[in-house]
């Protein structure tokens, strides 16, 4: 990636605050939902939090409006933002991935489709990692897995609750093998995390399935969804192909999940801010003394560094090239 | 060395038809000198030398997707080969004590010269029947609740556990999703990083996705010389990228999925070769590779003590990616 290096020094800071717009929204003017098939005027639908006034599906929400919706005004300082895709593979389908990459970088404004940092739920301090549906599916490829692993030792050293949103169509294909390896990662992370007594919370939204089901994401202390959000491990094109039978009526979705006893609640959008703040007030006194394996403390010395970084101090590849 | 009657019609092999045509005229001058008497011992050694050559042109230089079909071989050593014929004992434990009996997933005590450990292992069948019972190697949330209920037995019986991966994927069905078959996989990857006893996983056939990994966490991850691991099926990969379920070799050569590859991206530790032509034609060679490469790697791993094994295990997939040597600062440290 090359060529993205001018793009990189022409970024203000690292850490900077993320500036949310509607355009970062998916779709045209006017949305169809997901949930009833209505056609809604968009403006209503983002002044209603992107939540169908007709049947209240949840329309999945875009990583910095998720922040947004989440956080207290002004708290959210994000972390690591400056890791990006490597394409080790050299992969190729329709464009080269390393484009693919580039053009999503500059659509969305951001390296990664995880985005992570710290912020307060009304006033309680969390560590926050949001992955953004917008960016290649929100899928998980090295800098996902790394950084959820990264805000899990964050949270480890800094003694915080982790929350996770997700909304992905599972693994980052692109990357082979070294996306799937992130699941044995992101859970060896959360393991180190819950031996520390650490406290986990995902929100599944829509959609959340494949290898980010089938890891970080069920592996947390609580497992909350949005109403409507389809979860599953395989999605339900492949499923209906492989049995050959019509699926059955909300197979799949949040409250199917539920009913099968998958989920600890299914909550509202307007009502996850208070929720998780409860959740967190009962879940505080859990810390362990425990040394971990000093990953924890690395993190921390990171995020000391990246405090520290002044912008137009080398680039990641740069640090690489001066390593070897 | 088994000889096919006649050449194989499976067209995804269609790579090896020079080989199997010699091994088919072998069979034939073979029959000839047995029934009529004729001495044609040179032609039948001068056969033999031509089979080997041929062998030898073609498994130097086989693609990805030769090496995928290669893996999928319904005569290739799978899991209950292993159990009858390598293994000198081996006592079956069934079911997850929860739902049911997982037939995909075969999981029992095992010895071998001398080494007893717990196998768990993904199972195909090799007749139709065995097949469909085992649903071709796609375990259910069962099989890996089996699994992991069994790996914590071993735990408390202080044996070290052999995992045999050898599985297209896990089942994407109806049952599959209501029982939770993301959270049986997740729990089993979490709760193998705290599994306080030594852990050999091998790909013996097939890796596939999230269902190998489900019993894919181990302290030596082995691969044999033409197995496959990869995110996601070539077929499955061409049909999302490329549009085109048609397009598998190209999706295969790009996935990266064969071991040498893994190996250099520090996914994969080490691989187990194969006889000449791969394990499919030599099963007796391929049984007595393993009978080394078991024992060796048990008895390395048996000198480990337990916290250091359970702290590399877990340091060993968190460094996964280039990404920790762009960061210096995450390689491990003492605690302090």
């Amino acid at each position: 990636m090359a060529s993205s290096k001018p793009e990189e020094e022409a970024k203000p800071s690292r850490i900077s605050r993320l500036r949310f717009k509607k355009k970062d929204m998916p779709g045209g003017l006017w949305m169809k939902c997901e949930g009833c098939t209505t056609t809604i005027y968009r403006k209503e639908l983002e002044e209603k939090g992107m939540v169908c006034p007709k049947c209240r599906f949840h329309f999945t929400l875009p990583g910095p409006a998720r922040i947004q919706a989440t956080l207290d005004d002004g708290s959210w300082t994000e972390l690591f933002a400056d890791l990006t895709s490597l394409d080790r593979l050299n992969f190729v389908d329709s464009v080269p991935y390393a484009e693919k990459i580039e053009r999503t970088v500059k659509r969305t404004g951001q390296n990664e489709a995880l985005l992570c940092g710290t912020g307060e739920i009304q006033g309680r301090p969390v560590v926050l990692a949001v992955l953004d549906f917008r960016f290649l599916g929100g899928s998980m490829g090295e800098v996902v897995g790394e950084k959820i692993a990264l805000a899990a030792e964050t949270a480890q050293a800094q003694r915080l609750p982790l929350v996770f949103f997700t909304s992905s169509g599972g693994a980052r294909m692109h990357e082979g093998m070294l996306s799937l390896m992130q699941m044995a990662k992101t859970c060896s992370a959360l393991a180190e995390l819950s031996d520390a007594g650490g406290l986990s919370i995902c929100v599944m939204t829509n959609p959340t399935t494949g290898g980010v089901t089938a890891s970080f994401a069920s592996v947390c202390d609580l497992t909350l969804a949005e109403p409507g959000a389809l979860i599953g491990f395989a999605g339900p094109r492949v499923i209906a192909s492989t049995i050959r039978q019509e699926l059955p009526p909300g197979f799949q979705r949040a409250e199917f999940l539920m009913e099968k006893g998958q989920l600890d609640a299914i909550v509202s959008r307007e009502d996850l801010p208070g929720m998780l703040a409860k959740l967190i007030d009962y879940g505080t006194a859990s810390w362990q003394e425990y040394a971990g394996r000093g990953r924890a403390n690395a993190a921390l010395k990171l995020l000391e560094d990246e405090r520290q970084k002044a912008p137009g101090d080398s680039s990641p590849e740069q640090a690489v090239d001066g390593a070897s | 060395m088994s000889r096919p009657k006649k050449p194989d019609t499976n067209p995804a092999m269609a790579f090896e038809r020079p080989i199997q045509e010699f091994e088919f005229q072998l069979s034939e001058l073979e029959e000839l000198a047995e029934t009529t008497h004729l001495d044609i011992s040179e032609e039948i050694v001068a056969m033999r030398q031509k089979i080997a050559m041929a062998i030898h042109e073609t498994y130097a230089d086989l693609s990805a997707w030769d090496q995928v079909n290669v893996a999928r071989h319904p005569d290739r050593p799978v899991a209950s080969d292993y159990i009858a014929q390598l293994f000198d004992d081996f006592v079956e434990l069934h079911g997850d004590k929860m739902y049911g009996d997982d037939a995909a997933i075969v999981t029992g005590l095992a010895s071998l010269n001398g080494r007893r450990f717990m196998l768990v292992g993904h199972r195909k069948g090799r007749t139709t029947k065995e097949r469909l019972e085992t649903n071709f190697g796609c375990a259910h949330p069962e099989g890996y609740r089996k699994a992991l209920r069994k790996m914590r037995l071993a735990e408390k019986m202080g044996l070290p556990i052999v995992t045999f991966i050898n599985t297209p994927g896990a089942y994407p069905g109806i049952g599959a999703e209501e029982r939770g078959q993301s959270a049986a996989i997740a729990e089993n990857i979490l709760e193998m990083f705290r599994i306080k006893t030594p852990i050999l996983t091998i790909v013996i056939g097939e890796g596939g996705s999230g269902g190998a990994l489900g019993i894919g966490i181990g302290d030596r991850v082995l691969m044999m010389q033409y197995a496959y691991y990869s995110v996601i099926s070539p077929e499955g990969c061409a049909a999302i990228l490329w549009k085109d379920g048609a397009r598998t070799a190209e999706a295969a050569e790009a996935l990266k999925l064969t071991a040498p590859t893994l190996i250099e991206l520090g996914i994969v530790d080490g691989m187990v070769p194969e006889p000449p032509g791969g394990a499919h034609r030599d099963r007796e060679t391929a049984m007595q590779t393993m009978a080394r490469v078991i024992p060796d790697h048990l008895d390395e791993l048996a000198q480990i003590p337990v916290d250091e094994l359970l702290s590399a295990r877990r340091e060993k997939f968190r460094r996964i990616g280039a990404l920790a040597d762009r960061f210096p600062v995450l390689t491990p440290q003492e605690p302090s």
